[in-house]
């Protein structure tokens, strides 16, 4: 290798490290970027209750009197599964059926407004139970077609 | 005006190569036709389903153009019971004297791939991979069997009894009895539910006459009576598939709704019902109905089942001909099959699993996304 090729390799890479854009998976679904991201939601003014993800009107009393606001970042696990098998399209991760790897889902319950679905970082019956303690985390999920890390959330026990 | 089934006809659920759906629906019609004794051009109506076979009111082009209104039906898995319904309504009104419903399918291989876009959730939904049917039942049963005590050896019970059923079944797919431990070992799909505790999209085709009841004895010695049919879809607080989010509290669920309108509609109770058709898309559906639908409380399916009172001779047959555990899931025909199997039960010409001391009432059930459940009663 000549030694005029170093700065170059150090160049391009330093230039990639910038190109790349973290990407929500999609828009309004949580804060980004943020050092706390926190799902986000709508409320209804009129019955008070919490919808996830937002939406223009209230799925109980149908009033389109709803504002939009930060879920709380803690909640305890309301019920849980494990994906055993990789699912068909619509899923899109930079998986292939032979690294794909069973992941948790579930529903926790976040005090004062909804119980939301999400995937876990857990992904073992002896690491869930019912009524522990789970955080909110946003994370890299898969890679788009240009190589940018598309950002997703997920639920993780709290240690 | 009371309605009645004169006739009914199946096809073979399970996979058959060389026919389309709607040539099963087609071989279906005719075979309740025959059994009715009437011919196609008799009928003043159709109603008719089919999520994946194309356009039900194709059926027309094979069984003969003859003019009839004949209207599509789509409702998830409560597609038949909903045909059934607008069938049921239509001879209440005085509008029309004899019809049919008919519904079939023929579904790919391998588990539903629902859109999120159609039932109005974002595409991420589905890319993070929630879009998921089965995840739902196991997390609902997850839940369920920590509330009320239900074991994972009473889940591979429910799938066994299927296939026990199923056995006795000519026209289910899983023809073959499956020892317990097999169902318990087999792989995890989504914990707590194995791989043979989950009924798989197939295919398969039923159709039903149905008239007044006073006329009902000119086209057979063996009228089934429609006491009532009832469809509801979910209220807010309901733990329903396909919800990206849920109410803190909860509220009962369509089929607990749905049963109830049924029963006060009929003017019988869960007492009175003699042979009954649960959905069991899954073994945990199967233990959850049993109570939603009122046959016993929250939590006493764990000692009904491990007694064996769900089988054929017990004191609540379940899922006679298999359930959708032995006969798979064809969305436009599967409530109908089991409309199917409580006429051929309650006209005691089910063979080797007739359900014994002549049965007189009978009960189905189903359940779909995105929250919609159908009951029926019927009486001979």
């Amino acid at each position: 290798m000549k030694p005029s090729s170093m700065p170059m390799t150090v160049r391009f890479i330093t230039r990639e490290a910038v190109m790349y854009k973290n990407t929500p998976i999609a828009e309004g679904l949580f804060t980004w970027p943020s050092k706390e991201p926190a799902l986000l939601g709508s409320r209804c003014q009129q019955c008070n209750i919490a919808e996830f993800p937002q939406k223009p009107s209230c799925p109980a009393c149908g009033s389109m009197d709803v504002q939009v606001e930060e879920l709380p970042r803690r909640g305890t696990l309301w019920t849980w599964t494990i994906q055993g098998f990789m699912p068909k399209k619509p899923y899109l991760s930079d998986e292939t059926p032979e690294t794909f790897t069973p992941y948790g889902v579930g529903y926790i319950e976040l005090p004062g407004a909804v119980c939301v679905e999400s995937r876990l970082l857990e992904n073992s019956p002896e690491k869930l139970k019912i009524g522990m303690e789970m955080e909110l985390v946003v994370e890299t999920f898969r890679h788009d077609e240009s190589g940018n890390p598309v950002m997703s959330f997920a639920f993780k026990a709290v240690e | 005006m009371d309605v009645a089934i004169v006739g009914i006809g199946i096809h073979p659920f399970g996979r058959t190569a060389g026919l389309s759906g709607l040539q099963q629906g087609a071989y279906a019609a005719r075979l309740a036709l025959k059994d009715a004794g009437v011919e196609w051009k008799d009928m003043q109506f159709g109603f008719g389903g089919s999520a994946s076979a194309g356009s039900a009111d194709a059926l027309v082009n094979e069984l003969g153009l003859t003019g009839l209104p004949f209207i599509n039906v789509a409702n998830g898995c409560a597609t038949g019971g909903s045909a059934l319904i607008s069938a049921f309504n239509a001879i209440k009104s005085g509008e029309y004297d004899i019809g049919m419903v008919t519904g079939f399918d023929k579904h790919e291989r391998g588990a539903f791939n629902a859109d999120p876009k159609q039932m109005g959730i974002g595409e991420w939904y589905g890319e993070v991979g929630l879009m998921m049917t089965t995840q739902f039942f196991a997390m609902k049963i997850q839940r369920y069997m920590d509330a009320y005590g239900i074991s994972s050896n009473t889940l591979a019970k429910v799938a066994q009894k299927a296939f026990s059923n199923g056995a006795k079944n000519p026209n289910a797919w899983r023809r073959e009895e499956i020892p317990l431990d097999v169902i318990s070992d087999s792989p995890m799909i989504s914990h707590p539910l194995t791989k043979f505790m989950f009924c798989a999209p197939g295919e398969g085709g039923v159709a039903l006459i149905l008239c007044r009841a006073d006329i009902a004895r000119r086209y057979t010695d063996k009228p089934i009576y429609l006491k009532s049919a009832a469809v509801r879809s979910r209220r807010y607080g309901s733990f329903e598939v396909f919800a990206p989010s849920q109410a803190l509290k909860q509220v009962d669920g369509p089929t607990v709704d749905a049963s109830r309108a049924a029963f006060e509609a009929a003017g019988v109770g869960p007492q009175d019902i003699d042979v009954l058709q649960l959905q069991d898309t899954e073994s945990g559906a199967e233990v959850m109905h049993m109570a939603e639908n009122g046959f016993c409380e929250h939590g006493e399916q764990e000692a009904l089942i491990q007694a064996g009172e769900t089988g054929i001779e017990g004191k609540l047959p379940t899922n006679t001909d298999g359930g959708c555990l032995a006969n798979g899931e064809p969305i436009g025909a599967t409530g109908l099959r089991q409309v199917y199997e409580t006429c051929v039960q309650l006209r005691g010409e089910a063979g080797e699993r007739q359900v014994p001391n002549t049965p007189k009432v009978g009960y189905t059930h189903v359940y779909g996304a995105p929250g919609i459940s159908a009951v029926t009663i019927l009486q001979r």
